[in-house]
């Protein structure tokens, strides 16, 4: 099945062409040859919440390249049949943004298929570093059936900085980021539709998540939107928003964060403190705030303590 | 024995009545407690009790790699016994002695506060050793945090971060009757299940096994530590600070590495 339509910049999240509908997982036409899926926004063990992030795909003349895979690898086979909906070219490259369960416990779908798995230089690390906790604590969250079948796939293609994937007729752009949301961070830009998949880099509507650093996150939001992009797939959140204008509520928020924590750190408050008040005037704002608010202000406190 | 069981059921008792189900929900069997108890303490008897100290934790742990706790010291009116060390132990991580804590004489700790990882929903418990050997504790129970955190260190590549680096500052609060004042040392506390994947081997385990505060020459207190305590052990105490004095800290990782640095008190570090 050939992609029916691309979307104009002005309808990008309105028409919504459907490229693939099995099982309820709906696949988004953003424009020729690109594709992304929406996850929903709720808590880890919450229902479906092995369908947390957004997910995509880049199609070429020689072939595919996918861009995380989801919570579990039954979402990775909703994945990997929505791209066999579309096209028979063989998958190239399966392409993590980050080391979060939710991004990368799909990725055992795609193995066996020749794909070369990419990553940031410092994935295989944290994969490594955290696999033995995420496959407990997530046992809880997705019950043994899911969990008996995620593996862990490390990266053999490292981006150190910048690289590109040739998928014939189309070359993405890789760039690994210094820690931010977390410490390997990768964004995928595609110029020929000027669309970025900007992985936990951008939360729209669902709050952001520090798992790296507050400072380097916000530094790293000037460089992000320099990146001439016409629209972003965010990690979580409504898909195909207008760049860098779908920064700016996450810039909002970090830097409203920021400035709390520095402030209680300067007066001598204690960690406790900052977690129950700091931010939390853009409560309004997020989704799941409550759940993660307090995570982000404790991260930051310590963070910002050294300063 | 007798009184020990009797205190249980009292506080067992008074759960129901206050709890409702939240608590309920919150307070399985301490089923590692038993085992932890005769490791560690020999079995002696262990009088749970709010005089001495009181340990206070989160209900949920936001980070799971930076979860505060506070112990508030105090000696009941009356009672010459004095607090000697404290084991703080949280049960179900896979090394459950997070640190030994060592109370100088002289310098009236009346609040110790720090971070640990978490690694599920645990309780957490505070053994205190009197200075006529008995042992009293305070436990917590603490629910694992949700989402993608992980206990595990966040700074590794940040290149404004050095080994060892040590932060003093004195505080303005005062906390039952003293000044507070935080210590902080820069280190990873390797848990030593990282591989690096360059060589295929698992990175060794490095932590801050030891860290050491003392007032002039007097300690004030320290740490006998391992991997539960957070990244960059940090701890924040209340004391009877002397600002003619200085602040010294010693510490040494498992590795060999030694760090120390000391501050005149009265220029309350920065």
């Amino acid at each position: 099945m050939k992609p029916l339509l691309a979307c104009s910049l002005a309808l990008a999240i309105s028409c919504a062409p459907l490229a693939a509908g099995a099982d309820g997982f709906e696949v988004r036409v953003l424009a020729p040859g690109v594709y992304a899926h929406e996850g929903v926004v709720v808590m880890p063990g919450q229902r479906a919440s092995d369908n947390i992030a957004n997910l995509g795909f880049v199609v070429g003349e020689k072939g595919v390249a996918v861009i995380d895979t989801g919570g579990s690898v039954a979402t990775g086979r909703r994945l990997l049949a929505a791209v066999r909906d579309v096209t028979d070219k063989p998958i190239l490259y399966v392409v993590n943004t980050h080391e979060h369960p939710d991004h990368v416990f799909g990725d055992a779908a795609f193995e066996g298929l020749g794909a070369v798995f990419v990553g940031h230089r410092n994935l295989p690390r944290s994969l490594a570093a955290r696999e033995p906790f995420y496959r407990k604590a997530y046992r809880k969250f997705l019950g043994d059936a899911l969990m008996d079948e995620v593996r862990f796939v490390t990266p053999t293609l490292l981006v150190e900085d910048e690289s590109e994937l040739d998928l014939g007729g189309r070359k993405l752009r890789l760039r690994a980021w210094p820690v931010a949301h977390t410490d390997c961070d990768l964004t995928i830009y595609d110029p020929e539709s000027r669309i970025l998949f900007a992985g936990d880099l951008v939360f729209a509507g669902h709050v952001p998540v520090l798992d790296g650093s507050l400072k380097g996150w916000l530094k790293a939001l000037d460089g992000l939107a320099a990146i001439p992009a016409e629209r972003v797939v965010p990690g979580h959140g409504p898909l195909g928003a207008p760049w860098p204008a779908a920064l700016e509520a996450e810039r909002g928020y970090l830097t409203h964060l920021a400035g709390d924590v520095r402030a209680f750190v300067h007066r001598g408050a204690d960690i406790g403190e900052a977690a129950k008040s700091a931010g939390v005037e853009e409560r309004g704002n997020w989704q799941l705030f409550d759940d993660y608010n307090p995570r982000n202000a404790t991260a930051a406190f310590a963070e910002f303590e050294w300063e | 024995m007798k009184f020990s069981r009797r205190t249980g059921l009292v506080a067992a008792a008074m759960s129901l009545a206050m709890g409702g189900a939240l608590a309920a929900e919150a307070a399985p069997p301490d089923e590692f407690w038993p085992g932890l108890k005769r490791d560690f303490f020999e079995n002696r008897e262990i009088v749970e009790s709010a005089d001495f100290v009181a340990l206070d934790a989160p209900q949920k742990a936001e980070d799971a790699a930076l979860v505060p706790m506070k112990i508030v010291i105090h000696t009941p009116q009356g009672d010459s016994r004095r607090v000697v060390k404290m084991s703080l132990l949280i049960d179900e991580n896979p090394i459950p002695m997070a640190g030994v804590f060592t109370l100088g004489e002289k310098a009236e700790v009346v609040q110790i506060a720090t971070r640990v990882r978490v690694n599920a929903d645990t309780f957490v418990h505070l053994v205190a050793q009197l200075s006529d050997g008995s042992l009293v504790e305070s436990k917590r129970y603490v629910r694992a945090a949700g989402g993608c955190s992980a206990p595990s260190a966040k700074g590794l590549d940040d290149p404004s971060r050095s080994l060892g680096a040590l932060k003093f500052r004195m505080l303005p609060d005062i906390v039952h009757g003293h000044r507070e004042a935080v210590v902080m040392i820069q280190h990873p506390n390797f848990t030593g299940m990282q591989r690096d994947e360059t060589t295929h081997d698992y990175t060794p385990a490095r932590y801050v096994d030891h860290f050491a505060v003392y007032q002039g020459e007097d300690l004030v207190f320290s740490v006998d530590g391992g991997i539960s305590i957070s990244e960059d052990p940090n701890f924040r105490f209340a004391f009877a600070a002397d600002e003619g004095r200085t602040l010294k800290v010693e510490a040494g990782d498992i590795a060999g590495g030694k760090f120390g640095y000391s501050w005149p008190i009265a220029g309350g570090g920065g």
